[in-house]
C-alpha cells in the first residue's frame, strides 16, 4: 500500500488543554506509517460559535485553511469532530454553491490564496478506518485490549448532519447506530460497550451559558458508560473528553451520583493497542486517572 | 415490466404500554411478526390494534406525511409512522425494534403523549405574521423569490413534535424552546412583510428559554421528517441577533464575539483568554477545575499562546471579510 499523507489540522484544543491528544496522533501516525504534514497556517474553526455570530467571516477562514491543505495537494485530515463539522460544511456550501465560492475566493484573493474544492476533508478516525483498513489495523495490534470493557462516545459532530458525514467519509454512518468507533475498539481487541448515550451530546458547547443542561448531559454520559460496567470511555472528540474528563465532579452533583471513568482518545487507545509507551500517548494529562496500564 | 418483488422477515417488536389512567408504571409487549418490505411502521402499529389487541393506542390520521399526528420512537429514533419504511428501520437497526411515544414521561396512554408544552412553546414565540397592513391596498405585497426561499423549508414544519422530543435540552430544561418554536420563529423572521422582528427575536433571547441553550447537537436535524433543519435555522436566528441589533452582552453572546477576538490576536483560539472573555469575573467558579488541569499539564499559560504562521493574512481576512460588528 502506498504510504498514507494527510494535511493535518490540528485545531486548538490538541494544542493547548489536550496537549496528549496531538502526542498520540503523532504516535500513532508514526506506527502506521502514516505522513502528516501539519498546518501551522491554519486558524481556529470558529468551532459553531463564531458561525452563530458572523458566517462569512467564519467561511473565508475555513476555506483558507483548506486552501492550504490544497497547496500540498493533500486530502485535509482533522482530529476533532467540531473542526470536521465546520470545515466539512464550509467544503459543501462552497462546492455547491458557485456565487459563495466567488465572493470568497475575491476575499482569499487578498491574500494570494484560492480555495479550488481539490481536496478531501478526513476525520482521522475515518483516515484510519477508511483509508488504513481495520484489517491492516488488527494485524499490527501487538497488545490487544482484551481484558477492557470499553465504551465508545462518538461526539455528535462526527455523526451528524448524517448527509454531511456519509458525504464526506466512505464509512457510511447512521447516528442512531453508529459503528466506526465500535469497530476500532474491537479492531484494537477490546470489548465494545453497548449504552444508550453513546451517540448522545457531551454538553461542551454550552458548558458556560448553561452548565446545569451541560453538566447532566455530561453525568448521564458518563453513567451510561458506567451502568454498562466500562472500564473506560474512548472519542475521536477532544472536546468530548474535556467535558468527559475534566467536568466529572460537576456531572457528578447534577445526576445526584458520582460517576467518573477515564476517558481516552481514540489515538491513545490505537496507541495502546499498538504497543506505544505511555509517555507517548501521554496519558499522564487525563484528571480522571488512566492507571489500569 | 417491473422486477420489484415484496420480501417479508420476522421482526420483534417491543412495544411501550401504558394508560395513565389504570398503571403506576409502564411495561413493553412483545409482539413478533412477518413484516413485509413494503410496509410503513403505521401498518405495523394497525396490525397491533386491529389483529392482536384492540386496546392499543396512537395516534394517526391523514398518512400522507402532511399531520404530523403519528410521530413516535423506534430504537430511539424519531419517525413518523406513516412515512418511514420498515426496510428503512430493519435496514439500520436489525429486526429487534423497540416502539416508543416520543417522550416516556409525557405517555398518556401507549404511544399517545401529552404535547402541551410543545405548544405552550410554538404558542409562546409568536407563529404568525404581524404586519401592519393595509387593509385597500393599491398593489399587492410582493415577494421575490429568492426573499420566499428564505423561509420556505422552514414552512414546511408539520408540528410533529419529532424535533422537540428528540432534542436533549427540552428533556432537561423545561423552560427551554425547543428547535421546532425556533425553527416555526424563523419561519416569521425571514418573511419580509413581518414587522415584528425585533420584538420576536428579543424573546428569543433569553437566557434559559431561548436560542443560546441549543446545545448544537443536530438531533433535531437528524429527528425531522421534513428536512426543516431547525438547527441550520437557530443558527440562522443567532445571526440575526447580531444583525439586527437585539444581542444583549451576556456569556453566550461574548463567547461568541471572543472567537473572532482571538482568531485575530492569535489566528488559533486562546482557550483560557476565550473563557476569561466570556465570563468575566464570574471566571472564578472554574478554579477549581482550573488548578486540576494545570496539574496535568492541560492549560497554557497566556504567554505562550500558539500563533498561526502568517497571522498577518488572518488579520488582514477579518478585517476585509467581518459583516457584524458587536
Amino acid at each position: 500500500m502506498e504510504k498514507l499523507k494527510y494535511a493535518l489540522f490540528t485545531g486548538c484544543t490538541a494544542k493547548q488543554s489536550t496537549p496528549e491528544q496531538l502526542m498520540s496522533t503523532y504516535a500513532v501516525a508514526n506506527k502506521l506509517e502514516i505522513e502528516l504534514i501539519e498546518l501551522t497556517e491554519a486558524s481556529c474553526c470558529g468551532a459553531s460559535h463564531l458561525q452563530d455570530y458572523d458566517d462569512f467571516l467564519s467561511l473565508v477562514l475555513n476555506a483558507r485553511n483548506i486552501a492550504y491543505a490544497e497547496k500540498h495537494g493533500l486530502t485535509m485530515v482533522t482530529i476533532c469532530n467540531t473542526c470536521q463539522l465546520n470545515t466539512a460544511m464550509t467544503k459543501h456550501r462552497l462546492d455547491n454553491n458557485a456565487e459563495l465560492k466567488a465572493e470568497v475566493n475575491e476575499k482569499l484573493n487578498e491574500v494570494g490564496l484560492e480555495y479550488k474544492g481539490t481536496s478531501l476533508v478526513t476525520h482521522f478516525l475515518y483516515a484510519i478506518i477508511d483509508d488504513f483498513g481495520l484489517d491492516k489495523l488488527k494485524e499490527m495490534v501487538v497488545k490487544p485490549l482484551s481484558q477492557f470493557n470499553i465504551a465508545p462516545f462518538y461526539g455528535c459532530h462526527n455523526i451528524r448532519p448524517s448527509e454531511l458525514q456519509n458525504e464526506t467519509h466512505r464509512t457510511k454512518e447512521n447516528p442512531y447506530n453508529p459503528t466506526s468507533l465500535d469497530d476500532l475498539i474491537i479492531a484494537c481487541g477490546g470489548k465494545n460497550v453497548d449504552y444508550e448515550q453513546k451517540n448522545k451530546c457531551c454538553g461542551f458547547h454550552v458548558e458556560l451559558q448553561a452548565p446545569h443542561t451541560a453538566a447532566v448531559l455530561t453525568g448521564n454520559a458518563i453513567a451510561g458508560a458506567v451502568d454498562q460496567n466500562a472500564d473506560w470511555m474512548v472519542t475521536p472528540c477532544p472536546l468530548c473528553h474535556l467535558k468527559l474528563d475534566t467536568q466529572a465532579d460537576h456531572a457528578s452533583k447534577a445526576i445526584g451520583r458520582d460517576v467518573e471513568l477515564p476517558v481516552l482518545h481514540m489515538q491513545q487507545m490505537v496507541g495502546l493497542a499498538l504497543g506505544c509507551s505511555t509517555e507517548e500517548l501521554g496519558l499522564k494529562h487525563h484528571i480522571a486517572e488512566v492507571n489500569f496500564i | 415490466m417491473s422486477t420489484h418483488s415484496i420480501t417479508t422477515q420476522k421482526v420483534n417488536f417491543k412495544v411501550f404500554r401504558f394508560n395513565a389512567g389504570d398503571d403506576y408504571l409502564p411495561y413493553y409487549e412483545d409482539y413478533s411478526m412477518e413484516v413485509t418490505s413494503e410496509e410503513v411502521v403505521l401498518d405495523i402499529l394497525n396490525r397491533i390494534k386491529w389483529d392482536l389487541d384492540g386496546s392499543f393506542s396512537y395516534r394517526r390520521s391523514c398518512r400522507h406525511g402532511i399531520c404530523g399526528a403519528c410521530a413516535i420512537k423506534v430504537n430511539g429514533r424519531a419517525t413518523l409512522a406513516c412515512k418511514e419504511s420498515m426496510s428503512t428501520i430493519i435496514n439500520i437497526f436489525g429486526t429487534d425494534l423497540t416502539i416508543e411515544p416520543l417522550s416516556i414521561k409525557r405517555a398518556v396512554k401507549d404511544l399517545i403523549i401529552d404535547k402541551g408544552d410543545f405548544w405552550e412553546k410554538h404558542d409562546a414565540i409568536h407563529p404568525f405574521l404581524i404586519s401592519n397592513i393595509d387593509e385597500h391596498p393599491d398593489m399587492e405585497c410582493a415577494v421575490t423569490p429568492a426573499q420566499a426561499d428564505e423561509l420556505n423549508d422552514a414552512d414546511l414544519c408539520i408540528q410533529c413534535g419529532a424535533c422537540h422530543y428528540a432534542c436533549p435540552v427540552v428533556e432537561i430544561n423545561e423552560d427551554f424552546f425547543g428547535p421546532a418554536a425556533f425553527a416555526k420563529a424563523y419561519r416569521f423572521e425571514a418573511d419580509v412583510r413581518d414587522d415584528a422582528h425585533v420584538t420576536r427575536l428579543t424573546e428569543l433571547h433569553e437566557e434559559k428559554q431561548g436560542l443560546w441553550d441549543c446545545v448544537k447537537c443536530f438531533e433535531c436535524a437528524e429527528a425531522c421528517p421534513k428536512d426543516v433543519n431547525p438547527i441550520d435555522k437557530i443558527t440562522k436566528l443567532h445571526q440575526m441577533l447580531f444583525k439586527e441589533g437585539v444581542a444583549t452582552s451576556n456569556v453566550a453572546t461574548r463567547h461568541a464575539v471572543g472567537f473572532k477576538h482571538s482568531i485575530a490576536k492569535h489566528g488559533v483560539l486562546d482557550e483560557g483568554g476565550l473563557v476569561l472573555y466570556s465570563e468575566g469575573p464570574a471566571i472564578v467558579k472554574h478554579i477549581p477545575v482550573a488548578l486540576k488541569m494545570l496539574r496535568k499539564g492541560k492549560i497554557v499559560m497566556p504567554w505562550a499562546i500558539p500563533k498561526s504562521d502568517n497571522l498577518d493574512e488572518i488579520q488582514k481576512l477579518i478585517k476585509s471579510s467581518s459583516t457584524v460588528k458587536f
